[in-house]
């Protein structure tokens, strides 16, 4: 019904278009001067044609399921229900008139049922009159307006110039849609759990928090020892550092090395090979990990008498380096390339070789970019959830054993939010609170970063 | 003295060379890893794309299917396939007893009697006779005839018996045993037998979530980039657009599956498990990519062709989607699709928004549940059948070569359409 309702606006939409270039065609033939272009014309109508239909779609989508639900309680208001009991009744009424209702039919819900899907047509067929009147008294308003002396240009550009500057906000929607999530179960986790536990307590059992009924969810006692953060947030930070043990190295000198040393030929195929590994998927390395990476290291550890768990966070650490090599060595290499010859130009008069000048000359004066890559570097391996998901433990272990499993923030949130969550549940809120906090620090490290890359590039550009 | 001087330079042209090699072993390094992971998954992916047949022969025997002398089509529909499913199993030992019989039936798929009805609906006149059938063996037997199985092991730490292993090892010198291409890796949906899942129904998933996915980031992100780079005033505003922009592009993807659980499903009631909310979760994550990526080439078309456009009397809204969109479109399409090829790989925002679940029906729209090819890895390579083991690598076949396609696409696009201004 909406799509069919869809179409015939957007034909509408055309036929204003049509109209109002018409009419700028026979003024035209009149000898008059038109202010616009003819289609300016065309445009602006069917500008008078989108804009009423936008709005009252957006007021029947917010207005209409509250306005039916009121009409359909307002059957039940003198009979003392509470407001939960109310809210029972609207969706069995809404299931029942899906037919997807399985309890028992009472007269009652029947009876609401029927009012419902009543109300509900009622309310569809007034949406299509409203609608169409409305548009097509907007229009021919318009079409009479339009003269040749009138301004169409300028109104569609300013709606165009609207249309972008909205769609511009997307990105701060999405930021604000993020803290908006994270913020209230967050908030609600803390109001249980309190902040001090859960950022020094040393235990992290989420499975422990199992609640039979509501009133012991409110009953901070049940869950203290349970969601203390410091294993977790140890092992990130530990998997993360293992990834950069492995990343580093390889990134910086490869960077170097394609920066400086490498001939063009060379340059022209290995830089885009070595691009490959960021372009495979996560879990691609997770699998990875999970089957060859650990039971090899499980198998050498125990050739060499050492005990090694299948689900290390050596394996996982260091396959997530492999992935961040190509970050770090791209941005390297990038900014090596930025540094002035001017200096390498001096340091090479002075007799140094390349290595001395790389060391002594280049390395110094792009320091602050490498650190801006490093630690986006460092931001990604924290956000990694897949490889440590696969390879890593999922039990948080507070150890420093990289041949022992230990989990991660992204790992938990994941645990614990596969499959079916309630929400309100302590266990559920763990999760967005482990967000939130993975959040914060990625973007800390990505606001620094992006900074000090930004301050790196303005001084040689 | 100059003795000492000579050393000294030797010793620097060493560390000289020492640089050089650590750092022609750093990239060997690290296109020794992209081998050794392109190798493994191939070695071990390959051999998904065969499937082992038994070839069983079957007697339709009318009286155990309980049928009469001229069923009509719905009969044979309807009739009972499991007893000469059975018995066709039995006959390759008659002498079984009953653990054997047992031991027999499990050689096969566990779907084994749709395929002997689908053998019947073919061609009714098969009814009273005996005809060999294709069935499906069970994925431990295909393992078994892929070599992927170890068969020296201790028969208790084995899936497949002693036994089993015998009557098969018959069947394979009587040739009964057959190889083909796996078509069904590609036609079916998941299913909990290593030896009928496909990929049909993550596919399906896939293509419908990058559909939603480009159909909200691409026009958002082009929109955004052309106020960005056009028209925005340069005040305290707009940079703080551009620091959300630039932040989003290194946020973590599994909080975009938290921004999709806590704001998509949870206030807006959109359906769980559905590509509808698995494209938008991903096309939140693509947006800062297809921005950046438009406003570099907004930014790369040169002022003199704005210029001239302005000159000529266009407004700044005509010379913009008249001239310089145009002339960026080549860069921006080629940013959406790199942005598009990321998204295709993700899994994690994916699982969070319930795309996790089991789906043994190939969704017909973006509104049924399904899983996406990323997360149908995921889901096998937690599966702890050795069948599995092999599919989760066609399936990251599967999965590269798309990404592969789409990363070679932007390239093209990028070189054959985009002017050079210079």
């Amino acid at each position: 019904m909406n799509l069919i309702l869809f179409t015939f606006i957007i034909l509408l939409g055309f036929t204003s278009y049509y109209f109002g270039r018409r009419k700028a065609h026979t003024i035209q033939s009149t000898n008059k001067r038109l202010t616009a272009l003819p289609q300016f014309y065309g445009y602006y109508l069917a500008i008078w044609c989108a804009i009423p239909a936008f709005i009252i779609f957006s007021l029947w989508a917010i207005f209409e399921p509250t306005i039916v639900k009121l009409l359909i309680l307002s059957d039940y208001s003198n009979q003392g229900y509470l407001d939960d009991e109310l809210n029972l009744i609207y969706e069995k009424t809404k299931a029942l008139s899906r037919g997807q209702f399985t309890g028992e039919i009472t007269p009652f819900i029947k009876a609401s049922a029927e009012k419902y899907l009543s109300l509900r047509s009622i309310a569809q067929s007034s949406k299509v009159v409203i609608v169409l009147s409305i548009i097509i008294a907007s229009v021919a308003y318009a079409y009479k307006r339009i003269s040749s002396n009138s301004r169409t240009r300028e109104p569609v550009e300013k709606f165009l110039n609207a249309v972008l500057f909205t769609a511009s906000l997307a990105a701060i929607l999405t930021t604000v849609g993020i803290i908006f999530s994270l913020i209230f179960q967050t908030i609600d986790f803390f109001k249980v759990i309190p902040l001090f536990d859960f950022v020094f307590g040393t235990h992290w059992y989420p499975a422990k928090a199992f609640v039979r009924d509501s009133s012991e969810a409110l009953d901070p006692s049940m869950y203290s020892d349970t969601f203390g953060a410091v294993p977790i947030f140890a092992g990130t930070f530990f998997i993360a550092f293992i990834a950069m043990c492995v990343a580093i190295p390889i990134g910086l000198m490869s960077g170097i090395y394609l920066a400086e040393y490498a001939s063009s030929k060379v340059r022209q195929y290995a830089k885009p090979l070595i691009e490959i590994l960021a372009g495979i998927p996560t879990v691609v390395y997770g699998f990875f990990a999970a089957l060859t990476v650990g039971p090899f290291l499980k198998e050498l550890g125990t050739s060499m008498g050492l005990e090694v768990s299948a689900e290390s966070a050596l394996a996982a650490g260091g396959v997530m380096g492999i992935m961040i090599i190509p970050f770090i060595s791209s941005l390297s290499d990038d900014v090596i390339t930025s540094v002035p010859q001017s200096l390498r130009d001096g340091s090479y008069a002075m007799g140094a070789t390349k290595s001395e000048t790389i060391k002594r000359v280049i390395f110094p004066a792009a320091l602050p970019g490498i650190v801006g890559s490093i630690l986006l570097g460092v931001s990604r391996a924290i956000g990694e959830t897949m490889i440590v998901v696969m390879a890593s433990g999922l039990a948080a272990n507070l150890t420093l054993n990289p041949l022992e499993s230990t989990s991660t923030i992204t790992a938990q949130i994941v645990v614990i939010l596969i499959g079916d969550q309630a929400f309100g549940d302590p266990k559920t809120q763990a999760a967005f609170a482990l967000g939130m906090s993975l959040f914060l620090v990625t973007l800390c490290l990505n606001i620094v970063a992006l900074r000090v890359v930004k301050k790196y590039r303005e001084k040689y550009e | 003295m100059n003795k000492n001087k000579e050393q000294l330079l030797n010793k620097r042209y060493k560390a000289e060379k020492r640089f050089r090699l650590y750092g022609q072993s750093a990239i060997f390094m690290a296109l020794l890893f992209l081998t050794i992971f392109i190798f493994k998954i191939f070695s071990t992916g390959y051999s998904a794309f065969q499937k082992t047949w038994l070839i069983v022969p079957v007697n339709f025997d009318a009286e155990l299917m309980m049928l009469d002398e001229n069923p009509t089509k719905q009969d044979i529909e309807d009739a009972d396939y499991y007893e000469i499913a059975l018995q066709s199993m039995w006959n390759l030992d008659p002498n079984a007893n009953e653990d054997q019989q047992n031991q027999l039936k499990r050689m096969v798929s566990y779907f084994f009697e749709r395929e002997i009805k689908q053998e019947l609906l073919k061609d009714p006149n098969l009814l009273g006779k005996t005809k060999e059938v294709y069935l499906t063996a069970s994925d431990d037997l295909d393992q078994v005839f892929k070599g992927n199985y170890p068969r020296d092991l201790p028969e208790d730490q084995r899936r497949v018996s002693d036994y089993q292993l015998k009557i098969f090892d018959q069947l394979v010198a009587n040739g009964k045993v057959e190889s083909k291409f796996n078509i069904s890796f590609f036609t079916n949906a998941d299913s909990r037998e290593a030896e009928l899942a496909g990929i049909a129904s993550s596919f399906m998933g896939s293509i419908f979530s990058i559909l939603v996915c480009l159909m909200i980031a691409f026009p958002v992100a082009v929109l955004a980039a052309i106020y960005l780079e056009e028209f925005a005033p340069k005040n305290r505003f707009t940079d703080f657009i551009e620091v959300n922009i630039n932040n989003l592009a290194a946020v973590p993807s599994i909080v975009f599956g938290l921004l999709g659980l806590g704001v998509l499903l949870a206030i807006f009631q959109l359906p769980r498990s559905t590509p509808l909310v698995g494209g938008i979760t991903l096309s939140l994550m693509t947006l800062p990519t297809i921005i950046i990526a438009a406003r570099a080439s907004l930014k790369a078309v040169p002022p003199s062709i704005r210029e001239a456009a302005l000159a000529m009397g266009a407004s700044r809204m005509q010379t913009t989607m008249h001239h310089t969109v145009p002339l960026s479109m080549p860069g921006t399409l080629s940013g959406t699709i790199i942005g598009l090829a990321q998204a295709l790989g993700e899994t994690a925002p994916l699982i969070l928004i319930g795309m996790v679940a089991f789906v043994n029906t190939i969704p017909g729209s973006p509104m049924d549940p399904a899983a996406s090819l990323p997360v149908q890895i995921y889901i096998w390579a937690e599966s702890a059948e050795r069948g599995f083991v092999e599919k989760v690598s066609a399936c990251i076949m599967v999965l590269l070569g798309f990404l592969i396609i789409m990363n070679l696409f932007a390239q093209i696009i990028r070189h054959k359409f985009e002017k050079k201004w210079n």
